[in-house]
């Protein structure tokens, strides 16, 4: 039987604000536990929230950035559960009448091919506290720093057919959030994460299978490997004649298995309805507006525009657009080197990200600034310096954070390209070398590597590889 | 006499320095103490404070910057937040709360100069209609101490009866403050929903619950009102406008004022001498040159079973919170976290409260969410359309506020839905979020009878006028009862 796997994700991102979305107490991340918990994130009685108007606009940005409809009237609703990470009993979300609803975008998958991806829709909800349960002995600790902080809940359609696809998906949706300067997307501390709705069917079949939620996976790497996980595992139950359950799942990063946390029968009923203490969302037409207004230019587009007006590859442009700041990198240096945009792209995606990533460096942090790599490149426009020199160069920039004309001079990396004295070294390679010169002229070819070798071994490096290459084959050939 | 002096009486007794605000505070104090073995009005007297207020407060009268409140003594309702008082709101799930922080309306009383005497007695967590669900005891009614004051406001009324002090807060979510205004004889006030902030005040049912006053005179409540009310910031629902001087219409002539009758409010369940005093209140108005004119509001009688779907269900979630872990009763050595669930709840909960909890939990379940919780919300929406339709023809409805006076302890406990059909007048404002009053209109059997006067949203203008121009013709509100005049 060949298996269709049919994916959804529901993506949490962490919404950039300073403050709670219902109360004034900070969200910065990592504080003392409780020190950033108010008497409103306690649920102590008799307290109110009050929305908190950022987390609005920014769910407005994200609608629109994804072509979808934003609501003139949305709904706070409380979701009824308990836990003692969760102080009022209830968590407030937005059920039937979200912020953002019915938007795509399009995923460019590694073959090269377009996919479009639902969005059924986006809303705001609270985040819950956290949980300890080591370090204190005979008891759990409770850290309420996170009660409050506002998510956007991102929902996809079931319309991605394997692990990569998801990933791609992810990745995109992150890149958004970050453009938009609605979340950090930082992974490691829970900014951005995701529940995964995995399920399997025969392929051609009309109906989806039996589907489990993966819930909490906090990078691209994992999404990957708990869904092609449980895609085995469900295929496998199936296989062995078992049924798929619905059910939410565990991964464990460290096993690389996921695992059953409840069934469908031991899942709360949340008894969701709408929230008393707080209005319906209004939003009028101007208000969405201005917020449009105020959008930066979108990953796609600036994709589109670097294809268009650099001649880049659409991987390539993708690339160079993963992040607003990387892409302000890479068109500040095309502008100061004037031209050559295909070069300036190699050195961005080459020997920067490579430095950047041994680093564990973000690109505003680069020791490397788009004026002193647009310096280097400079220099290798002007055949000051060779392709190889030029990345021994760069490593002395990014070393020691002088310009590159600086290093150039002070090791005197400066590129030979006056035939003379070329000549003069070559004449010199030739004497030396009696013997490989009469095997050369005999038909032995293959040593002009050889010479290409000692010449540039007797100029440091320097000669100009080119006119080398030129002045060589003229002076073997006799 | 200090005790039958009205707030206005006293403020000017305090300018003209006939006593202080001290000396008024002692002498309330005197009567609280004296008085709770036979009432048990109170749940906490805070007598040291309520000294230090006074004290304050005096001084600021002697440097002439006090304003019409000053050095007033009062109590709050236990389910307004005090800061470092205990706010028990009658439960022994809170027996232990002290607030870290005050209500806005405790702040803004405060601010007024009011003196705080103590936290008065309630049904627990408001739901109740007798008082008589209170973890503290039953408050007994002033008239006929075998009776019972009504609430889930008894405290704070019985209070206000006895002249223990000469206003309360109170809160009302299906009639917490008229009902026992009218069983009581005194004058309450709810008024229109986001009137009032809710800061503070622990939520029964948030939609619904709304703070007033409970006074002897109308005028009372005007001076009150508008040191409560206006916009919080702390409060989405609280509404942005201006808070009028409800003092300087009181005497506004009814001339051209038309007061609508509800049909709907002359039913099979109304006493018959509390009917007759309706209409002869209603006499009153049409000798103060009101025009009466019949109104139907046919969706009326269904406001009991709204209510006791809606008031629950938010109810059941706003009592979420009183789980064990953060404040309030916890139960001893938890084996693990169901167990403190379970045990802290079951322990910290009452009966009715118990009760309420799970008809909530039940109609917002899924599969009875749209026969029980999306149903009672459409039919509170065609109560609401009867209201404003009615209001397109009348300045104001008037009708009983109770269909009885007091009745006896232990009575209606046994029977919940008898009970709960005490509030079927008053209900139906808070389902529409209309303001809502109740003024003395008569006696039965020596027991005190309420008319429930009611309006559009943000009329209180107009029904403390209407209040305290019956009140200038008539002295049902002026009654003490005998036990309590001295």
């Amino acid at each position: 039987m060949q298996w269709e796997t049919v994916i959804g994700l529901e993506i949490h991102a962490q919404l950039a604000t300073r403050s709670k979305i219902f109360s004034s107490s900070a969200t910065a991340y990592g504080a003392t536990p409780n020190s950033q918990a108010n008497l409103v994130d306690l649920g102590y009685p008799g307290v109110l929230p009050v929305l908190n108007s950022a987390a609005v606009r920014m769910a407005i940005k994200f609608g629109l950035a994804v072509g979808a409809q934003v609501a003139e009237r949305s709904v706070f609703a409380r979701k009824n559960y308990f836990y003692p990470d969760l102080p009022k009993g209830y968590q407030i979300s937005q059920y039937e009448l979200p912020i953002v609803a019915r938007g795509a975008v399009e995923v460019l998958l590694e073959d090269g091919t377009r996919k479009h991806i639902g969005i059924t829709r986006a809303h705001l909800e609270e985040d819950a506290g956290k949980s300890m349960h080591e370090g204190i002995a005979g008891s759990s600790g409770i850290d309420l720093n996170r009660a409050g902080t506002p998510l956007l809940e991102i929902v996809s359609e079931p319309d991605m057919r394997s692990a990569r696809e998801a990933v791609a998906y992810m990745k995109k949706i992150h890149t958004l959030v970050r453009y938009l300067e609605i979340c950090d997307g930082n992974m490691q501390e829970g900014s951005f994460r995701c529940d995964a709705n995995v399920s399997v069917r025969p392929r051609g079949a009309e109906k989806f299978g039996t589907r489990a939620e993966i819930k909490n996976i906090n990078s691209f790497r994992y999404v990957e490997k708990a869904i092609n996980y449980e895609v085995a595992r469900q295929i496998d139950v199936i296989e062995s004649g078992g049924k798929v359950l619905q059910e939410t799942r565990l991964y464990d990063p460290d096993k690389g298995e996921t695992r059953s946390m409840r069934s469908k029968e031991e899942a709360n009923d949340y008894r969701y309805f709408p929230d008393p203490d707080l209005l319906p969302v209004v939003l009028d037409q101007e208000t969405i507006a201005a917020v449009r207004r105020s959008l930066p230019e979108l990953p796609d587009a600036k994709a589109a525009r670097f294809v268009d007006a650099f001649g880049l590859s659409e991987y390539d442009a993708g690339v160079l657009t993963a992040g607003r700041e990387i892409a302000a990198f890479y068109e500040d240096v095309v502008q100061r080197v004037g031209g050559d945009p295909k070069l300036c792209s190699n050195w961005v995606m080459g020997d920067l990200s490579a430095q950047l990533n041994a680093n564990n460096l973000e690109i505003g942090a680069s020791r490397v600034d788009a004026a002193a790599l647009a310096g280097l490149i400079a220099r290798l426009r002007d055949n000051t310096i060779s392709g190889k020199i030029a990345k021994e160069v760069f490593e002395a920039m990014w070393a020691q954070g002088s310009s590159a004309d600086a290093i150039i001079e002070a090791r005197g990396l400066r590129q030979i390209t006056d035939s003379g004295a070329i000549e003069t070294a070559i004449r010199d390679v030739m004497a030396k070398n009696p013997g490989q010169l009469a095997n050369y002229r005999s038909g032995k070819d293959k040593l002009f590597g050889f010479f290409v070798g000692q010449v540039m071994k007797a100029t440091a490096g320097k000669a100009n590889p080119a006119q080398l290459n030129e002045l060589l084959k003229k002076m073997l050939a006799g | 006499m200090l005790h039958t002096l009205t707030i206005a009486q006293m403020a000017a007794g305090l300018r003209q320095r006939r006593f202080s605000s001290v000396e008024l505070t002692q002498a309330m104090l005197a009567r609280l103490s004296a008085s709770q073995p036979r009432l048990n009005t109170m749940i906490t007297l805070t007598a040291a404070q309520a000294l230090a207020a006074a004290r304050a407060a005096d001084a600021d009268l002697a440097a002439g910057k006090a304003g019409a409140l000053c050095g007033i003594p009062m109590v709050h309702k236990d389910i307004f937040c005090t800061e470092g008082v205990l706010t028990s709101c009658a439960s022994k799930m809170l027996s232990n709360f002290v607030s870290p922080y005050d209500a806005t309306v405790v702040a803004r009383l405060k601010a007024a100069g009011m003196v705080m005497l103590g936290k008065a007695n309630m049904d627990e967590f408001a739901m109740g209609s007798s008082n008589e669900t209170s973890y503290y005891g039953p408050v007994r009614n002033p008239w006929d101490a075998s009776m019972v004051p009504g609430g889930s406001s008894g405290g704070s009324a019985a209070v206000v009866a006895a002249r223990l002090a000469p206003a309360a807060t109170a809160t009302d979510t299906g009639g917490s403050i008229r009902q026992p205004a009218a069983l009581c004889g005194i004058t309450g006030l709810k008024p229109t929903y986001g009137r009032v902030s809710r800061y503070g005040m622990i939520a029964f049912a948030s939609s619904l619950d709304q703070a007033g006053t409970l006074t002897v005179t109308a005028e009372d409540s005007a001076l009150m009102l508008r040191a409560m009310a206006g916009f919080d910031p702390r409060d989405s629902t609280s509404v942005d406008s201006p808070v009028p001087d409800y003092a300087a219409t009181l005497g506004d002539s009814l001339a051209g004022v038309t007061i609508g009758v509800v049909r709907e409010f002359f039913d099979a369940g109304l006493d018959a001498t509390c009917g007759q005093a309706v209409r002869d209140a209603l006499k009153v108005y049409e000798k103060l040159g009101a025009r009466l004119k019949d109104v139907s509001c046919p969706n009326l009688p269904l406001s009991v079973p709204t209510y006791y779907v809606v008031a629950p269900a938010e109810c059941s979630s706003n009592l979420a919170r009183f789980d064990g872990v953060r404040f309030g009763h916890r139960c001893e050595n938890p084996r693990d976290l169901m167990d403190l669930y379970k045990r802290s709840r079951g322990e910290g909960f009452g009966a009715e409260v118990k009760r309420r909890i799970m008809t909530g939990t039940y109609v917002l379940s899924a599969g009875y969410y749209d026969a029980y919780y999306l149903k009672a919300q459409k039919v509170r929406q065609l109560i609401a359309q009867d209201f404003a339709r009615a209001f397109g023809e009348v300045d104001a409805l008037v009708g009983p506020t109770s269909p009885t006076a007091a009745f006896a302890l232990g009575a209606k406990t046994s029977d919940p839905i008898t009970m709960y059909l005490n509030d079927i007048y008053t209900i139906g404002a808070n389902l529409a979020g209309i303001p809502g009053l109740s003024v003395p209109c008569g006696f039965a059997g020596g027991l005190p009878l309420g008319l429930q006067i009611m309006g559009p949203h943000f009329s209180e203008a107009r029904l403390l006028n209407l209040a305290h121009r019956y009140q200038q013709e008539t002295d049902w509100h002026a009654r003490v009862p005998s036990a309590w005049v001295n």
